[in-house]
């Protein structure tokens, strides 16, 4: 059992906030992913969780016990560091089982817990070797087997795979996965990567500048973003923002032709923003007709896809996904189009969701 | 690695390099030599008499005649002076390190108030000549009532040792991430345990640069123990080999085998720790 309860945390180090006020709730078993551009505080809050850091403003409870001035060890919580934190002068058996020991455990007991997450982690010939003799993923693997040993409540881990190469990353990747299936202990996640946010989150949460933009499933946060901020920060390539004028039925870029549109967000009268993803935009060669007018910018070839990136009238890019057999030039005159149920609404003043 | 050789041999031109380097590699064997005549001609005299000593002062002894030793042995104090500076210094260096490495690790990783204000304060000792202040430390020893007694030196020798200690430690202690201490405190330990069980293993080739540093001035120190100590029997070997020293004659035989076995230990421990002093002063340079 681990529930999560966090109430308008703030953290200020010296003169600066860094993180503005964070509510959140994680349930039991949850894994959660936290992401957000660099700088935005993600790993101050993981700290402020484990207890490494002091929370200045605001509580955090466990299962409804206030954990402000408990300190780490004490949490029941595991943390695995980005740069894994290994003991340099311990062998892996030995940095597995400093925590352990330090917990009171008998020697059969941590004898029994090293094996299992040994087994788990597929680390047993290695168990007598220093960290510095192991490669990236089997010394991440130890960062995460130690954490296993002291069987926590809640894991955190931040960017745990910032440090590996691309094959090796999706391999860990479905090991976590598959751990958190097999533990069910609370997960807490960290990255930059929205493959990784995508693939493993029950729920993922969007951080910028030391506030929640959003928190909610990872299709939840693809379909319907809260505000532009998250819109263009999920999914790849990012989500075009055109904006756009209201003429009637019809939508209009400046100084770059219009079309019509049969859903149209309730309030917005005049300006507002249209997010479309590479697939909600079509292409025709040629300027003229129903759309608006763009230039190519470049293509990018990808096999089994291809997307085209052309700028607008009003200088605005957008990305387009054609078939891989379409070429364009750069500088072709080309028209886009917006599929409609693709559009995605969002105020021009303050960037937030509208209602179609 | 051998595209940057090439480009480096032809930038130079073949020759200049060899000359270059070869022209490095004689100093240094010169400055051997320099550094080294001293302790072989020490080393030699020891085995020889008065008389060979002044007759032919380079000459090779004959290195069966131990009598030098065997008289130092046993008819002088040589063994006395030798405890006390084996005394004296082992407690100054175990304070050294103890007192240092702990104060390093708090200034390096606790954010406390004035905590830079003690780094400048440590700092400053660098700068301060002990001997200058030789006489009020010597009315602080006899108002301490510690004058001829070993506890006087070896409080000077902390003193006079903590700052490059702390100096090298908290550079040291600085660049160890701060991330190792984290998990420690996941993991559950204190932070005596932190120190015990993490820091200390790693903060080694730094405390044996810090030993090495200081243990040669305080073994070899004459100026603290001639001003603190009178007792025959608690002076250390510098201060106790100088009674070897006659007003008419000195028997220069027997006092060079005791400054040869004096330097022993020291370079005995230097031997044994340089490859972790060498270890220490490359450590980070290669990651
Ligand atoms: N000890 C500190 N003192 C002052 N500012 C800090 C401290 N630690 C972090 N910050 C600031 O807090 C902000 C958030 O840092 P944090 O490490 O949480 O970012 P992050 O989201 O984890 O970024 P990244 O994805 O690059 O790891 C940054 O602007 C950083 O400069
Ligand atoms: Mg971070």
């Amino acid at each position: 059992m681990a529930r999560l309860s966090l109430r308008g945390i703030k953290k200020r180090f010296k003169t600066t906030d860094v993180l503005h006020g964070i509510d959140l709730e994680i349930g039991d078993r949850e894994f959660v992913v936290f992401v957000g551009p660099s700088g935005c505080g993600k790993s101050t809050l993981l700290r402020l969780i484990a207890g490494l850091d002091p929370i200045t403003e605001g509580t955090f409870t466990l299962n409804g016990k206030s954990m402000n001035d408990v300190p780490p060890s004490r949490r029941g919580i595991a943390m695995v560091f980005q740069s894994y934190a290994l003991y340099p002068h311990m062998d892996v058996y030995e940095n597995m089982a400093f925590g352990a020991r330090l917990m009171g455990l008998t020697k059969a007991e941590i004898e029994a817990r090293i094996d299992e997450a040994a087994r788990m982690l597929r680390l047993e010939p290695y168990l007598k070797r220093k960290p510095r003799e192991l490669s990236g993923g089997q010394r991440q693997r130890v960062a995460i087997a130690r954490a296993l040993v002291r069987k926590p409540e809640v894991f955190l881990l931040d960017e745990p795979l910032s440090n590996l190469d691309a094959a090796l990353r999706s391999d860990v990747r479905l090991e976590i996965a598959r751990l958190h299936r097999q533990i069910g202990g609370t997960m807490i996640y960290v990255t930059h990567d929205q493959v990784e946010a995508m693939t493993l989150a029950d729920k993922i949460v969007v951080m910028n500048q030391g506030r929640i933009e959003q928190v909610g499933s990872p299709r939840e946060l693809y379909e319907t973003p809260a505000n532009t901020f998250v819109a263009t920060f999920i999914g790849s390539p990012r989500m075009a923002l055109i904006d756009v004028t209201r003429e009637g039925a019809r939508v209009g870029v400046a100084g770059g032709g219009s079309q019509t549109l049969d859903r149209m967000p309730a309030d917005a009268n005049g300006a507002f923003k249209i997010g479309v993803r590479p697939d909600g935009l079509a292409l025709a060669r040629g300027n003229g007709g129903d759309g608006f007018a763009a230039s190519v910018v470049y293509t990018e070839y990808l096999g089994d896809n291809a997307f085209v990136y052309a700028r607008l009238a009003d200088g605005t890019q957008v990305g387009i996904r054609t078939a891989p057999g379409e070429f364009y030039e750069p500088d072709e005159a080309v028209t886009v189009t917006i599929a409609p149920s693709a559009a995605h609404f969002f105020s021009a003043a303050d960037g937030r969701r509208l209602a179609a | 690695m051998t595209a940057a050789a090439e480009t480096y041999y032809e930038k130079r031109g073949l020759i200049g390099t060899l000359g270059r380097d070869g022209l490095l590699q004689i100093i240094l064997v010169a400055n051997t030599f320099i550094m080294l005549a001293p302790i072989v001609i020490m080393v030699f005299s020891a085995f020889k008499t008065n008389m060979e000593i002044f007759q032919s002062p380079f000459s090779l002894p004959d290195f069966t005649n131990v009598a030098n030793f065997v008289k130092i042995w046993t008819q002088t104090n040589f063994l006395r002076y030798l405890a006390n500076s084996f005394i004296v210094t082992g407690a100054s260096m175990v304070c050294i390190l103890t007192l240092g490495t702990m104060a390093a690790y708090a200034i390096a990783r606790y954010q406390f108030f004035g905590a830079s204000f003690i780094l400048m304060f440590f700092l400053a000792g660098l700068t301060l000549p002990l001997k200058l202040a030789i006489i009020p430390l010597f009315m602080l020893m006899r108002d301490l009532g510690i004058l001829n007694n070993q506890l006087s030196l070896i409080a000077v020798y902390t003193a006079m040792g903590l700052p490059t200690t702390v100096f090298i430690m908290t550079g040291f202690i600085r660049t160890l991430p701060s991330e190792l201490e984290d998990a420690a405190r996941m993991d559950g330990a204190s932070e005596a345990r932190i120190m015990w069980s993490i820091m200390l293993p790693l903060v080694r080739p730094a405390m044996v640069i810090a030993g090495i540093q200081n243990v040669v001035p305080i073994w070899n120190d004459f100026f603290f123990p001639l001003v603190f100590i009178q007792n025959d029997s608690l002076k250390t070997l510098p201060q106790g080999l100088t009674t070897f020293m006659g007003e008419y004659t000195t028997d220069w035989g027997v006092l060079f085998s005791g400054l040869t076995l004096s330097a022993a230990p020291i370079i005995l421990i230097y031997i044994m720790l340089s490859r972790q002093f060498i270890n220490g002063m490359t450590s980070g340079a290669v990651k």
